[in-house]
């Protein structure tokens, strides 16, 4: 949920990056982490598993600029994707504004795939959302990948609705910041709309 | 959606700095943090130069997220105040107004006893804030100000 501060003229803005174990979530953040000027971010937190696995969760704030005077800052969620941390996983959607969802191109992943996607809308669902209603894009990650599952193949399954999406790597940064691009843009417009 | 938007107004941001201010004199803390239960930093006071209140915020939330889980979990409702003890410093964490997590960070200039005592009349001071705070915001148009930005507004945040 969207929190309007008059006094010191500032917006925040929570975005959760959702997906399956090992889709990418984390790289994701940490790519957006490297890649950004050190005065428009903050630190990022990582409570991981000595494996580098997300435990709870991954946070990078982020400063967007100004917005009619107002600061407008994003702060960023990943989610553990393992299937057993569903307990983590819906404490992290409270309040969130938008959700992308990054999907395993690897064929061997589908199923996964559409477990997660699957499980995003209930737990959504649960905290009062409805996942056709709020901003929503989809990345399919690690294009890079010999086994990854074609493009159509993938919208097929995961995009019914056509939300925006867009094809990544997220080691090497490639279409990274487009997916956070158009979930920002998304928040916003959905802030102005009033919701 | 689920949660109303939480907006904040300078009026009731003066009167919860006010709040703040007074409990980390009256609790010998060394800082008070006050955080949106989503991990939004809302105000902090007392030494705080060295803290990095974002990330604190974020934490606090994540921490609070976890407890109350662990709460129902066992068939209670939540856990509405948490204490972390360590060698030099201890957390003291309330929730308030169901809204709002009030943390107070302290050393041995204090004592638990102490910080209870003051959070506890603070927190209810708090609660009537957030309460107005909601009605005003229900009240008032949605959205505003930004149901005045164009989308050229919103494109330039992008341009490089
Ligand atoms: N080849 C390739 N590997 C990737 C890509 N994105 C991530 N990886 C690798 O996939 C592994 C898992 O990435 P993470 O970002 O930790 O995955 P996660 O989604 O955060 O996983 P959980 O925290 O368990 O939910 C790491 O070894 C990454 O280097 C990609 O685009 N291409
Ligand atoms: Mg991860």
């Amino acid at each position: 949920m969207s929190f309007i501060n008059y006094s010191s003229r500032e917006i925040n803005c929570k975005i959760v990056y959702y997906g399956p174990g090992l889709c990418g979530k984390t790289t994701n953040l940490q790519y957006i982490y490297n890649k950004t000027n050190p005065e428009a971010k903050g630190k990022m937190i990582s409570l991981a598993t000595e494996t580098e696995r997300t435990l709870f969760f991954d946070f990078l704030p982020l400063s967007l600029g100004e917005i009619r005077g107002f600061k407008t800052r994003f702060h960023l969620y990943t989610v553990p994707g393992q299937v057993f941390y569903d307990a983590s996983r819906k404490l992290i959607l409270k309040g969130v504004d938008g959700v992308v969802f990054v999907a395993d191109s690897q064929i061997e992943r589908m199923e996964a795939n559409l477990e997660s996607m699957e499980n995003l809308r209930t737990n959504l669902a649960e905290q009062g959302y409805d996942l056709d209603k709020i901003p929503f894009v989809i990345q399919y990650n690690k294009r890079d990948l010999p086994n990854a599952a074609g493009v159509d193949e993938l919208k097929r399954l995961l995009n019914p609705r056509s939300v925006p999406d867009f094809e990544a790597s997220a080691t090497v940064g490639n279409g990274v910041f487009d997916t956070l691009k158009a979930i920002a843009k998304l928040v916003l417009t959905e802030l102005k709309k009033g919701g | 959606m689920a949660d109303q938007q939480m907006v904040m107004y300078e009026e009731e941001f003066r009167q919860i700095a006010a709040i703040c201010e007074r409990l980390t004199r009256e609790a010998n803390a060394k800082a008070v943090l006050l955080v949106d239960k989503n991990g939004q930093y809302i105000t902090s006071n007392g030494e705080t130069n060295d803290l990095d209140t974002t990330s604190l915020a974020s934490l606090a939330a994540g921490t609070n997220a976890a407890t109350n889980g662990l709460a129902k979990l066992i068939g209670e409702k939540d856990f509405p105040n948490n204490f972390l003890e360590g060698e030099k410093y201890n957390l003291h964490f309330s929730i308030v107004a169901q809204r709002a997590i009030l943390v107070v960070m302290f050393d041995q200039r204090s004592s638990l006893g102490l910080v209870r005592l003051r959070v506890k009349r603070a927190s209810e001071e708090l609660a009537n804030i957030f309460g107005a705070m909601l009605q005003k915001a229900q009240s008032q148009a949605q959205g505003a100000p930004f149901g005045e930005i164009t989308d050229d507004d919103i494109d330039n945040l992008f341009s490089e």
